[in-house]
């Protein structure tokens, strides 16, 4: 393959720590694995022989546990770390022929990158933070500033320019980092688990507007992550590494339905619960709740009062029987049928501990809130559709 | 048991007293050009230094002192406090010797940091000279510091001149350590961040490492001081003026009144060189988060 749309281009990438590469590198071509050489001659493999493009204006992805390499493979990609063998093209160009004019030229313009945490420089303000980049590169002081101000706005952190890094939370401090590398309009955005740092809350947020920037502003984005709900939902491509190797990299789509080994599968299925939501993160207490004791006259005064149009029906203790619908209730009232026969008791019952995800295919489809409810059946709360789905963007 | 297993056997002799000598000697006869440079250098910048702090007056000294400490603590008390303190040196009739004593310090401490900070970036930058230059400055560190005294007097002569050299020597240690260390200890990321947006290695050192650096670089300055400050009383036995010098004749005179004095007078000095040095370190911390 070899068409126009590749931006960047890895080929054969390995980097080897440590004093014996010659003959570490001998020992891998004969098939020897990670351990034996780590072993044998105190040589560590980070990356082995890795290989991948990416698109213009595509997200690629690199997932795997710590220790993996991806972190070692971003770093190769603006020579923060200098491959022990393989090549670079960024554009058709080896980013290894470059010499010391050239690659500051290439940091400074076509590359930037976003930390996990965060790398920004306390001494200076949000905006001397996001100027960086173009500061060293020349930039006058005013036109920086300017275009600065530019992204600030962009990733919405308009008014707190002149504040100083400390006084921002984790999540804010991203943004800085983000509009940093945005400030330089590179055509290729490293990030290395730049969300890793955030709380699940923050972090789906900040997926959500990288998605959006990336709309906007049509990057190249290179994304590691440990996530594989981050990987899939940013990726349009995934690569998953393991002990410094590719395994397996193909579209979320594809790898989900074919996963390439074991490894793969119980990867995709790994779902590290305290990385994502669980349905206790999102419920509300419902608005409005009647004993299915209460009369049809109080079951209506309370939808007026909450201005809604069904109410949960709850037991002497709590617990949940089913919905009433503002017009069953009203039916009720004029005598057409009994308060028991009007409740529908054929609703969506989930626990505090079911991811969010799992519930997707089913609030999709939901007519009414899904309701959570505990190991005795009494309400706790309930999971409107809107708050399943903005959870997962 | 035979003697020689318990006393140290006399026939076994290391002398490095004499080539140290011969040395100094060396030094003396050969460089004697050399070291009358230095002498006459450091002379007119202790003797520039001292005419500033001479002429500056005393009620206008009071008021840096108590401005400074009010801005650094934003407490009016301490203010006050530190002001009254300076003052009573004066009551005590010690303010021209303390001129003196200043004069000394602010020269030593201003060699210091021209050499030691330097130093300190340079040897940030290689793990080797850090192994080299990293036993010299324990050693230095550890002499009694009397010690520097003697060739410092026999080859610049007696006086505050030879002191100021003394004093560096003595004194320049934590500031290069320092120096060293803050640099080395500035988050791998920041660095890492500063090289991808393309900064030079000079960019990226005066722009990221010394500014992120600069609260461990001024405790460096701080501990600087305050051991050119200690010297300050060894040094009167060369012939060093100011309140050292008063310690000193004390001694000989057996006058305690006069010696205390004195000794207070040093001691005001340092608390208040120090708290205004640690303000300028906490206002720096407080960018640096956690």
């Amino acid at each position: 393959m070899n068409n126009k749309n590749v931006v960047l281009e890895v080929k054969n990438l390995s980097k080897l720590f440590g004093k014996n590469k010659v003959p570490a590198f001998e020992m891998i071509k004969n098939g020897s694995d990670k351990r034996e050489v780590a072993k044998k001659l105190g040589v560590t493999v980070a990356v082995n022989d890795v290989s991948f493009q990416v698109e213009r204006g595509k997200i690629f992805v690199l997932i795997g546990l710590s220790g993996s390499g991806k972190s070692t493979v971003v770093r190769c990609l603006n020579l923060l770390q200098k491959p022990t063998s393989g090549d670079i093209l960024f554009e058709g160009k080896s980013i290894l022929s470059f010499d010391k004019k050239e690659l500051l030229e290439y940091r400074r313009y076509k590359v930037s990158m976003v930390f996990q945490s965060f790398g920004l420089m306390s001494h200076r303000d949000v905006l001397e933070n996001v100027a960086y980049g173009l500061e060293v590169r020349g930039t006058k002081k005013e036109e920086r500033e300017n275009r600065a101000r530019e992204i600030i706005k962009l990733v919405g952190l308009e008014g707190w320019e002149n504040k100083s890094i400390s006084q921002l939370s984790g999540g804010m401090r991203q943004r800085v980092g983000i509009a940093r590398a945005l400030a330089n309009d590179p055509e290729i955005l490293l990030m290395d688990e730049p969300f890793s740092a955030l709380d699940p809350l923050v972090r789906s947020d900040m997926q959500f507007e990288l998605l959006s920037l990336q709309k906007k502003l049509n990057k190249t984005v290179v994304f590691i992550t440990h996530d594989i709900n981050e990987a899939f939902k940013l990726g349009d491509m995934v690569a998953i590494m393991k002990d410094g190797k590719i395994i397996q990299m193909d579209t979320p789509e594809n790898m989900a339905a074919n996963p390439a080994n074991e490894y793969v599968e119980s990867f995709i299925n790994s779902v590290d619960k305290g990385q994502i939501y669980s349905v206790k993160h999102i419920m509300q207490t419902p608005s409005c709740m009647i004993r299915i004791k209460d009369g049809a006259n109080n079951a209506l005064k309370q939808m007026r009062d909450h201005s809604v149009s069904s109410a949960y029906v709850v037991g002497e203790n709590l617990e949940l029987i089913g919905i009433l619908t503002i017009d069953d209730a009203m039916r009720v009232r004029t005598g057409e049928i009994s308060i028991q026969d009007a409740v529908i008791r054929d609703i969506l019952t989930t626990n505090e501990d079911t991811l969010v995800s799992d519930l997707l295919s089913v609030a999709a489809s939901a007519k009414y809130p899904i309701a959570v409810v505990d190991e005795d059946n009494r309400l706790k709360g309930i999971v409107s559709k809107a708050a399943v789905l903005s959870s997962l963007v | 048991m035979p003697d020689w297993l318990i006393d140290f056997p006399s026939g076994i002799k290391l002398n490095i007293s004499d080539p140290i000598d011969r040395f100094i000697d060396y030094l003396i006869t050969e460089w004697d050009a050399f070291f009358s440079s230095i002498t006459n250098g450091l002379r007119v910048f202790l003797n520039s230094i001292g005419y500033v702090v001479e002429r500056i007056p005393w009620w206008l000294l009071i008021t840096i002192i108590f401005v400074l400490t009010w801005r650094m603590s934003k407490k009016i008390g301490r203010a006050i406090l530190y002001s009254l303190l300076v003052f009573s040196i004066g009551a005590m009739g010690l303010w021209d010797l303390m001129n003196t004593t200043l004069a000394i310090i602010i020269a030593s401490v201003i060699i210091s940091i021209i050499i030691g900070f330097p130093t300190g970036v340079l040897v940030s930058s290689s793990d080797r000279l850090d192994s080299i230059v990293r036993p010299i400055l324990d050693t230095m560190q550890t002499m009694p510091s009397f010690v520097y005294l003697i060739p410092a007097a026999m080859l610049l002569g007696l006086g505050n001149v030879p002191a100021v050299l003394a004093t560096t020597i003595y004194a320049v240690p934590p500031l290069i350590r320092l120096t060293s260390h803050g640099i080395r200890q500035v988050d791998r990321e920041v660095i890492e961040a500063a090289t991808a947006f393309g900064s030079t290695k000079w960019q990226s050192l005066i722009k990221v490492k010394i500014p992120q650096a600069m609260p461990t670089i001024m405790t460096g300055v701080n501990q600087t001081i305050m051991m050119a400050i200690s010297m300050v009383v060894t040094g009167s036995m060369i012939g060093v003026t100011g309140l050292g010098q008063e310690v000193l004749i004390s001694i000989n005179r057996l006058q305690a009144g006069r010696g205390f004095t004195a000794g207070i007078a040093i001691v005001i000095m340092a608390i208040v060189m120090d708290r205004l040095t640690q303000g300028i370190i906490k206002k720096g911390e407080a960018f640096i988060d956690e």
